[in-house]
């Protein structure tokens, strides 16, 4: 059973939303800062270095850590708020049960009787439907050493193919195309390489807003001469900037990025010896874009001739280029092909393994490198080995000390498993670290799908509208509590040390773990007594894979402020820049070109639904919003989401800034206010995805899937604009006075 | 004596208000944040503006206080307005030609930005210079700016007639037209007046 125990607007009296305001006690409160710990931010893949100042067992601020080479004490305003996730009335500080006669749905009980409920449960769904009939959900916010663990679980204790995770949701278009045409998933390049390039090619990327830090990269190219392009559908704040600016729009990627490469073959910008001695299949990829003309792909993107004329120059021409790309290609139905054409890019001009120069993703989530290598993800086990892989499974097995039969087989993918739970073939779930109820797509799909589950089992910090379905809830542990390690998205393994102790009764998610596998009767698979022994463990499984972490330890992962893998022994330095030499991780070692025709995303505008929508972050939000929605400095910045409209759109709809509209998709409608500003495309709406509920984005886009990363298409979906009664004042000014804040409204301190 | 400087490169900034959120993190000013950052006109742009004090060399803050609450340090940064002296009566405020100092009714007095200085007086940069994740607002040594930064520095202003020498600089591609005059329009990159190429298309 687990629809809601009661109303949404008793789950949100009880278990908040609420704010955060000011440090514990207050601004004055006068706390004397006992120690600094060196850690890392826990929002987004750039994972960057930041000192926690704890005092009586809570993070009372931060101080910028200078140095931490890769951002040297910068932050956006999430790392420097995100110590009020800390000491917050919202934490969950004891184990919960469902109970609708409980004031806010759910009555608090014993560690003991939600483990034991927990694995009855288990027991009994998959005794009478099948062992996969019970999956796990986890997350790629959770470190290296959690990411292994839960893996682990999966496949040893809870016995069950189907473990997915939420960088579904994130970077598995690039993997999947990294891997096809390099050989390897991970990104090519250490930042320090793109202050080197000559030409920065931005494509599908809010770097300002998603990867604040990076932008400081790219101001360090320019500073040496470098050129911008920046293609987006919206005029983002980084793109205001750029030298040349292709205002795509949604779903034609890889329609700008074959008519570039069209043009790098009618002027020769190429690298003919690169692509003789490193590559294969490049003239299949050169005839899937013959007939990619400069007007050609005009028309299909509505970005002018002459800018696409003038990008495919710079990038062609300029001897040192990189080619950053991000959610913005990576989120469709066609994510694996339009990175993959941006690699042909890279390979066309032999721009790979030298100085400034690679195709490059920019990691969303704070572990989303890391987290999949460790084996967390459908298809993969540790070291980022192929779970259909009889050598991978029989190497796994020796070191799991298992026979290799017990490692389940592949299993399906996060919206598939959402998929299956709707169709009543999965019955249990047990989810840490992912907000489905938010994140994935068509939220009144998901919101029945976990309602039809006999058994959903929650573990999380704080009560994230996904747990508002759970039968049981169990309070883990938050970032700074625990220690480990991430890998960011460099490619840079760092360390996580633990700030605090997990408050009231909440624990460690790893001992919360280890005890459910214990109950399981499977203990014998998972003797840690730390974080470190996990880690230890994960050294050796990850050995002789792609990502490989052997010679690795805290110790030196510390002393050299991180470690790039591969470092597959004692000793060995690391490998920040991958494909060095036009050496490719495939066996022959090239490089693959791919043939990438041109296809329309799964659902284009028509008649009924004439406008494109495009979803995406703002600077001040971080994922579902289950922490930065619970930051009350980082609400009030973007306090809901806005429908970012054209004013010539704006004009049509009779609509100004601050009216309310109806926004309406195939899947759902939601209703808020307008923001109109001349730097998105008229034919285009953006609504930031952060939200739940009926302000949820997810409420409007569509499940289609990549056929092959099966990550969902939030960047394309056809909607209806129309006015709506209300209007709200958007206010963009942000410095607030005292009596201001006073005067504020949902605000507490 | 402190050998760095406060830089201001608004065309970098990306409206992040990471230095928002850290000014109200420094010591001397808990809770509240003194930086300013304003969209241009977010209808038309996402431009965004930062803006610290400039430290003037001759405060017009200062001069118009009538009750001699706002002091300059002899690392030449203007202070907030002395508390026993301050009378409220938002002179500077108002007569502040880059509009820094604000007037709290709560504590009853001038607020604004010192350069963070417990920090630069110990040798660390400034909150807002600390985090800035564009470097719009940046803190060094000249040394250090001439070897990693493009652009010229510029130490005046003319508002009207009232030139205005300041101690934090803004950058510039050419100083040979003389202090900045902030009356004048800024050109933009040959794409702006039409991001999307639209011509007479959606009227």
């Amino acid at each position: 059973m687990a629809r809601p125990p009661v109303s949404e607007a008793d789950l949100i009296d009880r278990y908040g939303p609420h704010m955060n305001q000011a440090p514990p006690g207050g601004w004055d409160a006068g706390l004397v800062v006992e120690r600094q710990v060196e850690t890392h931010c826990c929002f987004c893949g750039q994972q960057c270095g930041i000192k926690l100042k704890v005092a009586d067992n809570q993070v009372v601020g931060f101080e910028p850590w200078y140095d931490f080479p890769f951002n040297e004490g910068k932050l956006c305003p999430k790392g420097v708020k995100r110590y009020l996730q800390g000491a917050h009335p919202d934490r969950l500080l004891e184990p919960l049960e469902r109970d609708p006669g409980s004031a806010g749905g759910f009555r608090p009980t014993t560690w003991d009787a939600a483990l034991d409920r927990t694995v009855a449960e288990i027991r009994r769904i998959q005794d009478t439907y099948g062992k996969d009939s019970f999956a796990l959900l986890s997350g790629v916010s959770l470190t290296n050493e959690k990411s292994y663990l839960i893996g682990k679980f999966a496949r040893l204790a809870l016995q069950t193919a189907n473990l997915d995770y939420n960088g579904r949701l994130c970077m598995v278009s690039a993997g999947a195309a990294n891997k096809k045409a390099l050989g390897m998933d991970r990104a090519a390049n250490p930042w320090s390489d793109i202050p080197l390039a000559d030409v920065v090619f931005i494509t599908g990327a809010n770097v300002a807003e998603c990867a604040p830090i990076t932008t400081s990269y790219v101001w360090r190219a320019r500073d040496r001469g470098a050129k911008v392009i920046v293609a987006d559908p919206r005029v983002t704040p980084l793109a205001r900037t750029a030298d040349v600016f292709l205002g795509l729009r949604p779903g034609t990627d890889s329609a700008l990025t074959g008519t570039m490469l069209h043009i790098l073959i009618q002027n020769d910008w190429l690298d003919h010896e690169f692509i003789d001695a490193h590559t294969l299949g490049f003239d299949e990829a050169a005839a899937a874009v013959e007939h990619m003309t400069p007007s050609w792909g005009a028309d299909v993107c509505g970005v002018p001739e002459d800018r696409i004329l003038e990008a495919a120059r710079l990038w062609g021409t300029s001897a040192t280029g990189m080619l950053l790309h991000a959610r913005g290609i990576e989120h469709q139905s066609k994510g694996v092909e339009n990175v993959l054409s941006c690699i042909n890019l890279g390979l066309a001009t032999g721009k790979y393994g030298k100085p400034g120069c690679g195709v490059t993703t920019i990691t969303g989530q704070g572990n989303g490198q890391g987290g999949r290598e460790q084996g967390h993800k459908c298809d993969q086990l540790p070291g980022n080995r192929d779970i259909t892989n009889p050598e991978h499974r029989e190497y796994v097995a020796s070191v799991w000390g298992c026979d290799v039969d017990e490692i389940p087989g592949k299993g399906i993918t996060a919206q598939e498993i959402m998929n299956a739970i709707h169709d009543g073939e999965i019955k249990g779930l047990l989810s840490i670290c992912f907000n489905p109820a938010v994140s994935l797509p068509d939220t009144g799909h998901t919101a029945e799908a976990l309602d039809r589950l006999e058994f959903y089992g929650v573990v999380d910090f704080f009560l994230s509208e996904s747990a508002h379905h759970a039968d049981v809830v169990l309070p883990g542990s938050l970032h700074e509590e625990d220690e480990g390690t991430s890998t960011s998205v460099e490619g840079r393994t760092i360390k996580i040390n633990a700030a605090v102790s997990p408050p009231g009764q909440a624990r460690l998610d790893w001992e919360i773990f280890v005890d459910l596998a214990e109950r399981l009767g499977r203990g014998r698979y998972f003797p840690y007594r730390s974080t470190r022994e996990i880690f230890d463990e994960l050294k050796v499984a990850s050995h002789g894979g792609t990502a490989d972490y052997f010679g690795m330890t805290w110790e030196r992962i510390e002393d050299e402020h991180g470690i790039f893998w591969p470092c597959p022994e004692p000793g060995h330095p690391g490998t920040p820049r991958l494909y060095e030499g036009g050496v490719f991780a495939h066996p022959d070692g090239r490089a693959r070109f791919s043939a990438v025709p041109f296809r329309e995303a799964a659902e284009v505008v028509d008649g009924e639904y004439p406008l494109w929508l495009t979803t995406g972050r703002v600077v001040s939000q971080y994922l579902s919003g289950t922490q930065t929605r619970r930051i009350g400095p980082l609400v009030e910045q973007y306090p809901e989401p806005l429908c970012e409209m054209h004013p010539r759109l704006a004009q049509r709809l009779e609509v100004d800034s601050g009216d309310l509209v109806r926004v309406s998709s195939r899947r759902g409608t939601m209703v808020l206010p307008a923001r109109v500003v001349e730097s998105i495309r008229p034919d285009t709406v953006f609504i930031p995805y952060h939200w739940a509920g009926t302000q949820a984005a997810n409420q409007l886009t569509n499940r289609a899937l990549d056929p092959v990363s099966k990550i969902p298409e939030y960047k394309v979906s056809a909607v209806r604009v129309e006015k709506a009664e209300g209007h709200v004042e958007i206010r963009d000014r942000r410095v607030t006075t005292l009596q201001e804040r006073a005067k504020g409204e949902g605000t507490s301190s | 004596m402190i050998d760095q400087m406060f830089v201001i490169d608004q065309s970098r900034c990306i409206g992040c208000e990471a230095c928002v959120q850290a000014c109200e993190e420094c010591g001397t000013h808990r809770g509240q944040s003194l930086i300013h950052l304003e969209f241009v006109d977010r209808g038309a742009t996402t431009q965004t503006a930062p803006m610290v004090c400039m430290h003037c060399e001759d405060p017009t803050c200062a001069e118009v206080c009538p009750a001699d609450a706002i002091k300059q340090n002899e690392d030449g940064v203007v202070q907030s307005a002395l508390k026993p002296r301050c009378i409220g009566c938002s002179n500077c405020v108002l007569a502040c030609p880059f509009g820094v100092p604000k007037y709290f009714a709560l504590p009853d007095q001038m607020m604004k930005c010192d350069m963070c200085y417990d920090r630069t007086s110990t040798g660390l940069a400034p909150m807002c210079a600390s985090v800035c994740p564009s470097q719009a607002l940046w803190y060094g040594t000249q040394d250090e700016f001439v070897a990693t930064r493009t652009g010229n520095l510029l130490h005046e202003f003319r508002f009207g007639n009232q030139l205005v020498p300041t101690k934090v600089a803004t950058v510039v591609d050419d100083l040979l037209p003389g202090p900045l005059d902030v009356m004048a329009d800024a050109a933009p990159a040959p794409w702006q007046d039409d991001p999307f190429g639209l011509g007479e298309e959606w009227t």
